[in-house]
């Protein structure tokens, strides 16, 4: 986990220098890599689901439920 | 135009994931917040084409996925305002995954096509399975499969990621990432 890689190329340079097999397009990640870039996804998603719904939109709902406001609504 | 309580709920209840998945598409919180109103208008006006009973979140998704297509992926998406405005948002994040690590990812997640992105979204975060997911993007089950398989292929060469022990990037990285662009 800790083990870092010697050089630090752009993203971009690297995988194309290393990684010519891969840039096909055929899918060789491990279970491991897979696992993690789903956590990260997940993080980063369930960061905002977790901010659960601000106001402005309980309210959009319940003034058009009461007629006031309409589609013209921003 | 009251609309049925379960509805009302079910559309509120829905809104979470929809700025989440709004975020992902546009990479930005307020212009993410626009489509989502947008999309909750456009999805009252049209309740009555929602059918009881089926997925109230699927059918969500579906009208904001098409109105991002058809009005926001017209202008570029602003990478650059996508991490510092979104982070911003983001009031905690997960320490166990190291911020620079999470910083990486959504770099790269930013620079995947749309295609791919939406995909790997909707499949990976959203839980919708793949013929949902194909559902609301209006294309085959294989092509979602493989949208899937090319987005996290290509995640894992734009973090330089051979596997799970490459995470962590050194400080050379750190500093392009924090300066590039």
């Amino acid at each position: 986990m800790n083990e870092r890689k010697p050089v630090g190329l752009k993203p971009m340079e690297s995988a194309h220098a290393n990684r010519g097999s891969k840039a096909d397009g055929r899918p060789k990640l491990s279970r491991d890599v897979q696992a993690r870039l789903g956590q990260q996804l997940r993080a980063m998603y369930d960061g905002v689901v977790s901010q659960g719904v601000p106001d402005r939109f309980a309210e959009l709902i319940d003034r058009i439920n009461s007629g006031n406001g309409h589609k013209d609504e921003r | 135009m009251a609309m049925d309580e379960s509805v009302r709920k079910a559309m509120l209840g829905a809104v979470p994931s929809l700025r989440a998945f709004a975020i992902s598409l546009c990479g930005n919180v307020d212009r993410a917040d626009d489509l989502v109103q947008e999309t909750l208008l456009r999805a009252i006006a049209n309740i009555n084409s929602f059918q009881p009973g089926t997925n109230m979140s699927a059918w969500l998704f579906t009208i904001l996925r098409n109105h991002f297509r058809s009005e926001y992926r017209k202008r570029r998406r602003e990478v650059e305002d996508a991490d510092g405005h979104y982070a911003e948002s983001l009031k905690s994040h997960p320490d166990q995954l190291g911020q620079v690590e999470f910083r990486e990812f959504r770099e790269a997640l930013a620079q995947l096509p749309p295609d791919q992105r939406e995909a790997l979204v909707l499949v990976g975060a959203s839980g919708f399975s793949y013929e949902e997911a194909a559902n609301i993007c209006g294309c085959a089950v294989g092509t979602i499969k493989s949208r899937v398989n090319r987005a996290r292929t290509r995640l894992a060469e734009l973090m330089d990621i051979d596997n799970v022990e490459d995470f962590g990037p050194d400080q050379q990285t750190q500093a392009v990432l924090a300066g590039g662009k």
